[in-house]
């Protein structure tokens, strides 16, 4: 039994602990601890979007646009549930017709034979775990994806539009995604090698990029550059940032999908390169401007939880302190510079934090692994895994870029995507919702 | 009659408050202004966005005095609001044609 722990743990490192091993060697036992961490697991993401990014975004828009921006994140939490139960769970983790070593449409997209959840049953397991739970933590992540994508074009895109958007979205991007670098032996991503411990690519650098695209197609907000347009409530973006910050141990601790070493260590290294990540950006911040933000400090921190998000079931400290310091220097010239440079209006930096530190992280995480650089993967040679996730990146900006320029530009042409300029100057919040977030007098 | 008009800075208030009950004042109505003088504005910076604020918040107070009380209203306030430095605030002087007191129908000097 121990044996076999270790070599899941082994395998892991290599490829992908969300891999159905279960499927492929005899189904080990129930395991309650494993069970209990995971259930919390899955309430600590869903509290990640449910208030976490809701208020993290929420207080880094103008007053009038607060309540559409949490009404995003709390509608694509019930859109995506309720997808994910029609087929997403399906088209992301059936294992129908894949084969090891064999690239066939399978290792593209999951079969249909889980549609509507079909065969689960409480008795059904997933490794240790019920496969409930795991249908329902892997759902979290499956929510909290499109909804990372909002605040790219918060303030004023039309509430029907980003329904179908983030629906054909998820449909058309992310579970192939997922399916491509977690459904285990014959998936895509998966074969090659590449390793993504929680999602660097398929949560992080897939919504950042498709952030990118919607900026660029939406276009700016009216009046941006050159109308302030400063956060309304930077103490709901703290408390959002904090809660990120709590919930992102489920999202990574729980990528072990067991309560064992790779857990612990996952969530230790989460911690520091968070808080090198904060460290990196307020130094670089207070050298250049003279002056540690809040705003700054926050979004260090998330820089730092994207950047490990790949590397926590590998990296180890050490590696996680470098990573964490590299992605918040960085993110903050990406977030501070880039976007002013080349003036296109990712409003919240969803390209600037998520991509970026996203697409550092997967790189960094293949020499990371090594134990030769204090990691605890298998990977012997840096620069062969450091190719190999190189490749797992670019595969991930392509397919992202290309389907999500698709679908908007579908999108754009059949229903129009954004607000007209009246309902973009009074606000979302009365303009689509006919109701205010703040009514103090 | 004089009609007194003072921008001055906000958390001046209670000593320019006491200063003119002391010399006499018996009413005062505030409002929170916006504006700019001299003062130059300050900047706010948001993840490298920076902006300019232009309109700086001020308080702006409006009492009624007699003519002989002038003076010592315009002590009270230059002296209470005072800070030495740059942006604190203005005092405008106005002539006051009539002054009636709703509920007794007083006028003028008796209503003040």
């Amino acid at each position: 039994m121990r044996f076999k722990r270790t070599m899941l743990v082994l395998c892991a490192g290599v490829a992908t602990p969300l891999s159905a091993f279960a499927q492929t060697s005899p189904t080990p036992a129930l395991n309650s601890g494993d069970t209990a961490w995971m259930i919390v697991a899955s309430m600590l993401v869903l509290m990640m979007t449910l208030p976490g990014a809701a208020l993290f975004y929420g207080g880094m828009v103008r007053a009038k646009n607060l309540l559409s921006v949490m009404m995003q994140c709390f509608s694509i939490t019930a859109l995506v549930t309720v997808l994910w139960m029609f087929y997403g769970y399906s088209l992301a983790f059936s294992t129908e017709g894949m084969h090891a070593g064999i690239v066939n449409w399978h290792s593209i997209v999951g079969g249909l034979d889980r549609v509507l959840l079909a065969g689960l049953t409480p008795a059904s397991q997933y490794q240790t775990v019920p496969e409930s739970v795991f249908v329902m933590f892997q759902l979290t992540f499956a929510i909290i994806t499109p909804a990372l994508i909002i605040g790219a074009f918060a303030e004023r895109m039309k509430f029907s539009a980003m329904l179908w958007f983030s629906g054909l979205w998820l449909t058309f991007v992310y579970l192939p995604m997922a399916h491509m670098v977690w459904s285990g032996p014959g998936s895509l991503l998966g074969d090659l090698g590449v390793i993504d411990f929680a999602g660097g690519t398929v949560v992080h650098i897939n919504a950042g990029i498709a952030g990118l695209v919607a900026c660029l197609v939406i276009g700016k907000r009216r009046g941006y550059p050159h109308t302030p347009m400063p956060p309304h409530n930077l103490g709901y973006t703290v408390i959002g940032a904090s809660l990120l910050w709590l919930g992102w141990f489920g999202f990574n601790a729980g990528s072990a999908v067991a309560a064992n070493g790779s857990a612990g260590m996952a969530m230790l290294v989460t911690q520091i390169a968070t808080a090198a990540a904060a460290i990196g950006w307020v130094a670089v911040e207070w050298i250049t401007h003279k002056r540690a933000s809040v705003l700054g400090i926050a979004s260090g921190a998330v820089a730092g939880l994207v950047a490990v998000t790949p590397a926590a079931g590998t990296a180890g400290p050490g590696g996680a302190l470098v990573l964490g310091l590299i992605a918040g220097v960085v993110c903050f010239f990406s977030a501070t510079k880039l976007k002013h440079r080349f003036g296109y209006d990712d409003s919240l930096d969803v390209f600037g934090v998520h991509a970026i530190a996203g697409i550092i992280g997967a790189l960094l995480t293949g020499p990371l692994a090594s134990p030769k650089l204090g990691g605890f993967g298998t990977v012997t040679s840096l620069f062969g895994q450091l190719w190999i996730q190189a490749r797992g990146v670019g595969f991930t900006i392509v397919w992202s870029a290309v389907l999500s320029l698709v679908i908007l530009k579908v999108l754009d042409r059949i229903m129009g995507l954004r607000v007209d300029a009246e309902q973009e100057q009074i606000g979302l919040d009365l303009a689509e919702h006919e109701e205010r977030a703040y009514n103090l007098s | 009659m004089k009609w007194v008009t003072a921008i001055i800075k906000p958390f001046t208030l209670d000593d320019v408050r006491e200063a003119l009950s002391e010399a006499g004042v018996q009413g005062m109505t505030v409002t929170e202004v916006k504006g700019f003088g001299r003062q130059h504005g300050h900047t706010e910076l948001y993840r490298g966005a920076e902006y300019v604020v232009d309109f700086l918040p001020k308080l702006k107070i409006e009492v009624a005095v007699s003519a002989d009380r002038l003076e010592h209203a315009i002590e009270a306030i230059s002296t209470a609001a005072r800070t030495g430095k740059i942006g604190d605030g203005k005092i405008f002087v106005g002539e006051l044609d009539q002054v009636i007191r709703i509920r007794t129908q007083e006028v003028d000097v008796d209503a003040l």
